[in-house]
Formats: structure tokens, sequence, C-alpha cells
């Protein structure tokens, strides 16, 4: 097929705390990783595309220097929590430009615990308690809960399921099992949202390496790269303020209908799903605006077990980010990989039988939101 | 008395009388209110918009709190964070004065006001938030 692209390998530094260890060094290893895992260790691509946000100037350039690989493009690239899925749509496309044959793609980041202090806000509104995004994840909780029939055991089993998951992901920063009791009584950080329904910002590094396909590999069907719309005060966005009249669909929604058409496939047609959970609410957020299920039937959809390992479409097998901890520049590139294996049968005690159809999706400061299917 | 001043010019308007108004402006084409007051409308790029103080009645929509200092903010904890809906049209983020969820309820009027931040050397430092106001 024309305009093609497949994966020739992928790798990754695990997800967690590295003290001593720099960025640099975690984006080294993955991209060892990936470049072996395609044959290419001594190079061969003809342009690197790194997602990092608190990585500084030129991060991806260091990596590459380290390894002797420069001389061809290297582009640095900012999306918030979707920089590396913006990597990735830029390799992808310069493929199906015919511009390259095989590019090499990586995000790499290395974060402070706790509550992200974000540039994204002015300084008046960190004075002012604003800059809080805890809180804006609390109140999609909440609309959730009053329109989705969503309850708080649900928030709190979302965890349970991705943490279940994530004990089968040596790649994982967290690997232990909680019960809805456990995270219900964890610390509250905003009502409805406790401790341990929120991810872990950590450090970690993910590469893919890409080629014109058509050799038979896992193919990236689709992937669509989209910001919001003007309206709603809900976004990743965080806005000050909006329309009460809104009707604008969120990035997110934009993305997955760009990813679907592209690929010629609908929600039917998967078989698994890699999707955004920096809270338990946000997981269930993307059921509805991915169309896996109708808006307002997340509670619902999510009770019936079918996002369950197991279950018709079971989504973050790899344990999510609650599990993993979300290094921004790495983690969507995180969901690529897992993707890939799981395509490749190689993904140990979490696989998901025949899995031949993925989708990894992400959304963050911006706002940004990513789709991208996965076949083979 | 102390002196004091907003925590950032042109955000909103003291109106001595319990009350304030946040500065906002309308769009010549489209007709939609935004906030903070811009020239060129957020929704449709047109770039007549003129200014519109907006509030300060409103009604709560979403709502939770805030229990420990967010980065940079030097004011006290817990508060109310929520989104309420203005007459207008607009819905505003904003902080709350009451921090306890359980003491709110989604659709009861907000009245919008001005709150005290935290004194910097001596000033008093203030912003925009919503109190519950009286049914009426």
């Amino acid at each position: 097929m024309s305009g093609a692209v497949e994966i020739a390998g992928v790798g990754l530094h695990r997800f967690g705390r590295f003290d001593g260890t720099s960025v640099v060094d975690l984006g080294l290893v993955a991209v060892r990783a990936a470049l072996a895992d395609a044959g290419l260790r001594r190079g061969g691509f003809q342009a690197a595309y790194c997602g990092t946000v608190y990585s500084g100037v030129a991060a991806g350039h260091k990596v590459l220097t380290a390894l002797g690989l420069t001389g061809v493009p290297i582009v640095n690239v900012e999306a918030g929590c979707a920089s590396g899925a913006a990597a990735l749509d830029l390799g992808v496309g310069a493929i199906r430009s015919g511009r390259y044959d095989c590019v090499l793609v990586f995000g790499m980041e290395k974060m402070p615990a706790g509550i992200i202090r974000s540039s994204f806000f002015e300084p008046w509104r960190e004075e002012a308690g604003l800059a809080v995004t805890p809180a804006y994840f609390a109140l999609r909780a909440q609309r959730l809960m009053r329109e989705s029939g969503v309850t708080r055991e649900m928030l709190a089993d979302v965890s349970v399921k991705n943490h279940r998951n994530g004990v089968h992901n040596p790649d994982a920063m967290f690997r232990k099992e909680f019960s809805v009791e456990q995270v219900l009584s964890s610390a509250l950080v905003c009502d409805p949202l406790t401790l341990f329904m929120m991810c872990s910002p950590n450090e970690g590094a993910a590469a893919v390496v890409l080629r014109r396909g058509g050799r038979g590999g896992v193919e990236i069907a689709a992937s669509a790269l989209r910001s919001h719309l003007p309206g709603s005060v809900l976004g990743e966005h965080t806005p000050l303020s909006g329309l009460i009249d809104d009707t604008a669909p969120p990035p997110t929604s934009l993305a997955a209908r760009a990813a679907f058409e592209e690929a010629g496939l609908g929600p039917g047609d998967l078989d698994l799903c890699e999707v955004q959970d920096t809270d338990s609410a946000r997981e269930l957020n993307s059921y509805e605006e991915l169309g896996l299920c109708g808006v307002g039937e997340a509670g619902p959809y999510y009770a019936a077990g079918h996002t369950q390992m197991g279950g018709a479409l079971p989504v973050n097998a790899s344990g999510g980010l609650l599990s993993k901890g979300e290094p921004l520049g790495a983690s969507a590139l995180g969901g690529i990989v897992e993707l890939y294996r799981q395509l490749r049968g190689e993904a140990g005690a979490r696989q998901v039988d025949g899995a031949r159809v993925g989708l990894a999706h992400t959304v963050g400061r911006g706002a940004n939101a990513s789709v991208v299917i996965l076949k083979r | 008395m102390s002196a004091s001043r907003p925590v950032r010019d042109g955000l909103f308007r003291d109106c001595g009388d319990g009350t304030a108004r946040l500065l906002g402006a309308r769009c010549a084409d489209c007709a939609r209110y935004h906030f903070p007051r811009a020239e060129v409308c957020p929704y449709c790029s047109c770039d007549s918009c003129s200014a519109a103080d907006l509030g300060p009645r409103g009604r709560l929509w979403l709502y939770t709190a805030v229990l420990r200092p967010p980065p940079g903010y030097r004011g006290v904890v817990p508060f109310g964070f929520g989104v309420v809906d203005l007459e207008e049209g607009v819905r505003i983020v904003a902080r709350l004065t009451e921090g306890d969820p359980a003491r709110l309820r989604s659709g009861q009027p907000m009245l919008l006001v001005v709150e005290h931040l935290h004194d910097d050397d001596g000033t008093r430092v203030e912003t925009y938030a919503f109190a519950a106001a009286e049914e009426g």
C-alpha cells in the first residue's frame, strides 16, 4: 500500500525514579534498544524527532550526539502530554510524504514529584490559586458522576483495574494491587479524586523506529493530532472562562474521528486501547470522547466490564499511567510500544489474546490530543 | 488603612458594595462574551470586541476544593474551586469562598465578590471569587 508506514523496532527505558541518571541517559537506553530492535544499531534513519517538555534546549540532539548519529535533521517537539505522539505524527507524515524512508522517534522526561509546576500558567494564576491542575481533573470527575452514571467506587475501580494490569508490566513504576477501599481511603486530593486515582509524574524514555511499510510489520494505520476548539471550560487547556452553550467537540474526539477515518476502521474493530489515565476520571472521559461508548454512558459501559482484561476491549493492559507513571515526553510513545508488543504477541502475562488492532490515545496541556491506530 | 492591589490589573472591578464585576468583552460579530478582556474574540477571531462588565450573579455548575497549596500560591487552604454560569452565557472557572464541597450544591445562586489572597509587604493582594448567595 502506498504511503504505508510500519514500525521497524521499539525501545523503552522503564518508567520510575532514577536518581543520578540524566534525562539524556534515559533517552540513550530507549534509543539504543529501538535501533537494535530495528537492526539499525549504527544508524540508517534519515531524521529524528524527540518529544520532551522539561529537558531544556536541544535535548534530543544530546542523545544522538552521544551515539555519533548526528548530521540528520533532529527536531525537538513539545506538545504537553502528547509530545511523544506529536513527534510520532511528524515522523509518520515525513515518510508518507515520500521525503524519508526511515525515521527515529523518541521521547524522554525527568520530572519532579507532586503537582507539576508548569510555565503554562502565568505567575498571577499561581498567586491566585488558579494554577491547580488536579482541581480541573476533579471538576471533570464530578461532571461524569452527574451526567454519565459514574460513581466514586467506579473511579476507584479504574485505578484498581489498571494497577492489577500493571503488576504484569516489568516497565511500570508501581506493580502492586490495591482494593477499592484502599483507593477510596487514600489521601483526598480534590474531591472526588483521591491520591491513588492520580498518576505520578516521573521519569522514563521510549523510542520507535518507523520505516516505509509493506514489509509485513506492525503498521501505523492512522496517526491524528488535534488541539482544542474554543468553548469548553473543562479541557486540558485549563481556561479561565468558556461558554455555557458549549457544543465544541473535545480534541480527543476530533483526533479519534480523523484517525478512524484515516484507518477505515471504527471502535468496533479495536482489540485493545491504551488511553490517557492521568486520573481515573480521565480514562472514563476518554471512553466517551473516543466513541468507545456513547456520551453519558461511561458509567454503565465501565460497569459492564468491557474494558477489563478478558473483556471485549481491554483498556490499559499495560497498567496505564496510573501504574507506569507519566514521564510527559515518553508517555505517549510508551503506549505505542505497548501496542506494538501486544500486536506481536510479546506482552507476556498481560497479553490480550489475538490482538490485531490497537488504539493509543493521549491528551494534555495545550490542549493537544493524539490518537494512533496500529494494526498487523 | 493598608493599601491593596489586584492580583493582576484588568481582571475585575471592586464595586464597593460587597460585589465585583469581571472585566470581559462582547464580540460585535458573534455576540458572545469572553473573559478576560481581549481585543480579538477567542471564539471567532473577530477583532472588534467591546468592553463589557460581567456578573455579579450566576449559578454554580461544578465544584471541588483545593486542600494543599498549589505551586506559587501563598494564601490559605482549603479554598473552593468551581465553575459558575453567568447570566451573560459565560462559564467562569474561579475560586469559591466556600472551601467545603459538602456545603455547596449544583445550581445554587452565586455572587461575585473580592477575596483577600495574602499580604505582600503590607499590601493586601486581592482576587475575584464566587460566594454563595441568598436564593432569589
